[in-house]
């Protein structure tokens, strides 16, 4: 796969509907289609409230990546977005890049999944902290470095990390430092697309009551990606399962883990319960 | 690897320093004038001509002090020519649509395949055999190489996800280029850069040798080489001494350009 181009063929912006207030992003017939066609997400409908958490779980290849990338205005090329994703009043489809600069790291930031290259390997931490912390509060010099250090120390990190080169410190840590970049726009909401799957189970632990506290902390919306159901809807409020680029079920996270009523979000529940069994019958 | 790796780093920085000490001493020193033949032809080493004289009568010495000068104007020009061009038409093909990537990417590959010597004498046609000319025809040759590892390189930096994470963040492409795309793909291009510097050094002698470089009287080491031809048994120190000059000054860049990829960072993940 190449790399994000600077212009991405889009339609025109679509007309200005101003947003209900209520919603901070609101996803209306979303629908990610390749050049030949081939509709890779179809007709993906969901809102987000201010503060609000939502799970988005599905399987490897069921567009939930997809729909991170689209509502950061972040496609792949050769990819092309249509219907409507208005963050905070701001249409993203077939929105151009300056438009989408300004919404990005203010409005909305991101952790991904990989940590080994979710940071530049030749930037010391603290630099790339720095960046998105002064252009979105302006900060210079003392006050800039001061305000690293409260970052990392937000995401439990040594102080000494902001001098260390990603690779000298641990994938755990990698993935905090990938955090601590995101919250550090101070965005109204953060999108966390399989932000532990890389990580070994402990870690992932830490690093999920880690982006859990802090998000609550500042009361920011979540969108929190990922295919264990057990673990997302731990933190979400609601629960969104997408199957081969469909939205098969939404509904608040406890009703949906007690009662599934598509067949395949049955499908995962039982498999998720299937692993608690079998946990619990290896250490009763 | 390592030890052996700063070792010739040293050791090529060694002989590329003595060879651009000499070409530092003949800006403001020179045994002879150049065209000083008083000496008298094809005078064996010792005595007042230290390496001797050409069959014109002229200073060897001299003659190769001034071939210092023009290996290395010659290699630092046609690096800076094809490393600047290079790297611009690389993350232009990097950034482009897919269409025009492959349209350039295709284009270089022609470039590539043409022979230099070919488009040397291309170049001698249209303007005159000159130093320029030589930078000219070896930058451009070289630039289609430059351009197509800077192209392999942006794309490979682009696809990371800490490009994705800085889009994210808000950062516009010129920053995103300043800040994390040139500074991860300078020490693999240096690297490359400096076996070029070797490369356009063999290649201006080259075209010297055959005349499509600098003319008389200036003494690039490629037509000392020719020039040396025809009284090679009579007189072996005229075609032996640039020679081993030639093969200082190369290997000297090969070997600051191996250390320079040892020390690459990157490498040692």
């Amino acid at each position: 796969m190449t790399g994000e181009k600077p212009m991405v063929p889009d339609r025109s912006p679509a007309p200005g509907i101003p947003a209900e207030p209520a919603a901070l992003l609101d996803v209306d017939g979303l629908s990610v289609r390749r050049a030949d066609g081939h509709e890779l997400l179809r007709g993906v409908s969901f809102t987000l409230a201010p503060g609000e958490r939502l799970g988005l779980i599905g399987e490897s290849g069921s567009g939930k990546s997809l729909t991170a990338l689209a509502v950061l205005g972040l496609l792949p090329a050769g990819l092309s977005a249509h219907g409507s994703v208005l963050l905070a009043g701001t249409q993203i489809v077939g929105a151009r890049d300056r438009r989408l600069d300004r919404v990005r790291g203010r409005t909305v930031s991101a952790v991904f999944q990989e940590p080994l290259t979710a940071l530049d390997p030749l930037m010391r931490i603290g630099r790339q902290l720095a960046g998105p912390i002064r252009r979105r509060r302006g900060l210079r010099g003392a006050a800039l470095r001061a305000a690293v250090s409260t970052a990392l120390d937000e995401v439990r990190l040594p102080e000494r990390v902001a001098g260390a080169y990603p690779h000298e410190i641990s994938g755990g840590q990698r993935q905090r430092a990938a955090l601590a970049m995101a919250l550090a726009c101070e965005p109204d909401l953060l999108i966390a697309d399989e932000p532990t799957t890389a990580l070994d189970v402990t870690v992932q632990a830490e690093v999920l009551a880690l982006l859990n506290g802090l998000v609550s902390g500042r009361s920011m919306a979540l969108l929190l990606i990922g295919h264990d159901l057990a673990v997302v809807a731990d933190v979400t409020d609601r629960l969104a399962v997408l199957e081969r680029g469909s939205l098969v079920e939404t509904g608040r996270a406890e009703d949906i883990v007690r009662e599934p009523r598509h067949p395949y979000t049955r499908a995962l529940v039982e498999s998720a319960e299937a692993f608690e069994a079998e946990f619990d019958r290896l250490a009763p | 690897m390592r030890g052996l790796g700063s070792k010739g780093l040293a050791a090529g920085c060694v002989l590329v320093g003595v060879v651009l000490g000499v070409a530092v001493v003949s800006l403001v020193w020179l045994p002879y004038d150049p065209a000083d033949t008083s000496g008298g032809r094809l005078v064996p080493p010792g005595g007042e001509h230290l390496l001797g004289t050409d069959k014109l009568g002229r200073d060897l010495l001299t003659q190769l002090m001034i071939g210092a000068r023009i290996a290395l104007v010659a290699g630092g020009g046609s690096v800076l020519l094809g490393g600047v061009l290079g790297v611009l038409a690389g993350l232009a093909a990097g950034f482009a649509t897919r269409w025009l990537d492959d349209a350039l990417a295709a284009a270089l590959d022609a470039l590539i395949a043409f022979p230099t010597l070919l488009l040397a004498m291309l170049v001698v046609a249209v303007r005159q055999a000159s130093l320029g000319s030589a930078v000219l025809a070896i930058g451009l040759a070289m630039s289609a190489v430059v351009a197509r590892l800077t192209r392999i390189l942006v794309k490979r930096v682009l696809a990371q996800d800490y490009i994705t994470a800085a889009r994210t963040s808000g950062s516009s492409w010129p920053r995103i280029i300043a800040e994390h795309v040139l500074p991860n793909i300078w020490p693999t291009l240096l690297v490359n850069l400096a076996l070029q510097l070797g490369l356009a050094v063999l290649a201006e002698a080259s075209l010297s040798y055959l005349g499509l470089g600098p003319p008389p009287p200036n003494a690039s080491w490629g037509r000392l080489l020719h020039e040396a031809q025809a009284t090679v048994l009579t007189a072996p120190v005229g075609a032996i001494a640039p020679g081993v000059l030639l093969v200082v000054l190369v290997v000297g860049v090969n070997l600051v350009a191996d250390g320079l990829r040892d020390l690459a960072p990157g490498r040692s993940r």
